[in-house]
């Protein structure tokens, strides 16, 4: 008969997230009851935590950018963003957002998974200039608007990133796959799992370019409804 | 050999540093809570190695302490205002985006020349580490230059950079707390269970209905994770192999890539893959934590969709 105790933890990470306690106390509330669940006792559970969260130090040392761009922002970062967007013909938010879409799966598929990311490009450089393009081609935007855009610009981020770097053929999940496959028996290329990444890549870029533009052309008929309003 | 070892005692050093101005800070009434928090993140940085397991969780149970009960505070350094920051941005121009792009320039460059000319034979970063490493280096040669030529206060990167962190806040370590959960899931055998519920409720004889199944657990069990990582081999070992690959026939090249891309549908989905979707709604100052991952949702299930058809077409239809 399954254990299935150790599940409550996923729970407690569900309710907890909805319920918006702090995230941390939450995660940590669930790593505990998960592992006294599975069978750990209590310093064991407080040791695998403490080993399991020391091994993963690695992820928040990227933090270490962040004077960089606070200096870069003091002078002027972000208005010389939206500045050189400003003086841009014909530039608009959809056109802005396709092409950075691009860029992204285009040099994560060659491997650059590092140009871009949110602390380094997003916030100092794409958010602002497709803020800036959103308000030149729309006028002022509502508040609402506005966290969308940048919403937007976070997103499409983190889709031209999630569905490029798999067609690079020397990356952490082609690896993964690679292995559990050749571990069951079934020894594969990385080349011709990477391969396989270019349908969902070229899909990707359809159907969350497309959104984008969808979004700028909502944006465009939310400034013009209020002035029709005015003519009547 | 440059190790990870020497970028802990470099982003030690920050949140060190980061700590000490957090306690000079007396515009904020939460000074104390932030010094805490930022100075035990240094402790872990310095010392994590040298500590035993326990006192390392001992030290998460006390940051995630002070974040519980709302120790923590948006600080407010001085900095300067938005028309100087615009008159700023005039008078230098486009060349102020040159030492932000030091930065992803130094770590790709750097990782191309490592794995492809002699440099690497050098064997001056600890293996497979080079390109973080490399983003540390990269970092101080940004610094350097902009201190360089912005002539800077000499406080002023160290506090806008506390700045953005404490704009962030607690969300800052929220990836990496995810990813020690994900160790305690793992210890405790929640894949297994997961994987054995999904293997369960396979109806016989339906290949697209078992192709639906694998990629729904996929992006379902990537969200409860907030990795991909992490369902990969447990739905693969369900599923994936012994019956797409084996009972159905199916091209397991096809299986494992796209059953791989079907879990990153997931992730666009969950605030658990807090690192790409939590952490850049508070870099943006958005006031909807979930702002980021409402704009995705659209995105994800077509593409989800879009998954299922591709498996379904080519490891099945195709190939066979």
């Amino acid at each position: 008969m399954t254990n299935y105790w150790p599940l409550a933890g996923i729970l407690i990470v569900v309710v907890g997230f909805a319920l918006r306690f702090n995230p941390l106390l939450v995660v940590v509330v669930a790593a505990i009851a998960t592992g006294l669940l599975g069978g750990l006792d209590f310093v064991a559970v407080i040791e695998s935590l403490g080993k399991a969260f020391n091994d993963n130090r690695y992820i928040s040392v990227t933090w270490i950018i962040l004077p960089v761009i606070g200096l870069l922002e003091r002078y002027g970062l972000q208005q010389r963003a939206r500045g050189l967007i400003e003086s841009m013909h014909g530039a608009t938010m959809g056109k802005l957002l396709v092409v950075y879409l691009g860029f992204r799966q285009i040099t994560a598929a060659i491997g650059m998974k590092d140009i871009g990311g949110h602390p380094q490009a997003v916030r100092p450089l794409v958010s602002p200039m497709a803020e800036a393009a959103a308000e030149k081609s729309h006028g002022d935007l509502p508040d609402e608007e506005r966290e969308k855009v940048k919403a937007m610009s976070a997103a499409t981020d983190n889709v031209g990133l999630f569905f490029g770097e798999d067609i690079f053929f020397a990356i952490a999940s082609i690896l993964l796959i690679q292995g559990v496959f050749e571990s069951a028996g079934y020894p594969l290329t990385p080349l011709q799992l990477s391969v396989w990444a270019i349908p969902t890549a070229i899909c990707a870029f359809f159907i969350h370019g497309g959104r984008i533009l969808a979004f700028d052309r909502r944006l465009g008929q939310l400034s013009a409804a209020p002035k029709e309003e005015a003519g009547q | 050999m440059i190790t990870y070892e020497w970028l802990y005692i470099l982003a030690g050093l920050f949140f060190l540093a980061w700590s000490l101005l957090s306690v000079l800070d007396t515009s904020n009434s939460k000074r104390w809570g932030n010094a805490a928090f930022w100075g035990l993140l240094a402790a872990s940085f310095l010392f994590g190695s040298h500590l035993s397991d326990f006192g390392n969780g001992v030290l998460v149970l006390a940051m995630v302490g002070i974040a519980g009960i709302g120790g923590l505070g948006r600080s407010n350094p001085e900095t300067t205002s938005l028309e100087e920051r615009f008159n700023f941005s005039q008078l230098f121009g486009n060349k102020l985006f040159v030492p932000a792009l030091i930065v992803p320039i130094t770590a790709v460059a750097g990782t191309l020349l490592y794995n492809y000319t002699p440099f690497g034979e050098t064997g001056l970063f600890e293996e497979r580490r080079e390109t973080l490493i490399l983003f540390g280096i990269g970092v101080l040669f940004a610094l350097v230059a902009a201190m360089i030529w912005l002539k800077p206060p000499a406080l002023a990167a160290a506090e806008e950079g506390r700045r953005l962190l404490d704009s962030i806040g607690w969300a800052a370590i929220l990836p990496q707390m995810l990813a020690a959960l994900g160790a305690v899931f793992a210890l405790a055998g929640v894949g297994d269970i997961i994987g054995g519920i999904a293997g369960s409720i396979i109806p016989e004889g339906s290949v697209l209905l078992t192709v639906i199944i694998f990629a729904l657990g996929m992006a379902l069990f990537t969200m409860i994770m907030g990795n991909a990582f992490a369902a990969f081999p447990v739905m693969a070992a369900a599923i994936g192999i012994p019956l797409l690959v084996e009972d159905y026939g199916g091209n397991p090249a096809v299986i494992g890539a796209v059953g791989m891309l079907a879990g990153f549908c997931g992730t666009l989905m969950t605030p658990m893959a807090a690192n790409f979707n939590i952490v850049p709604a508070a870099l943006l100052e958005l006031k909807d934590q979930n702002g980021v991952i409402r704009q995705q949702i659209g995105t994800a299930i077509p593409l989800w969709v879009c998954n299922v058809v591709i498996i379904y077409v080519g490891a099945f239809l195709l190939w066979n």
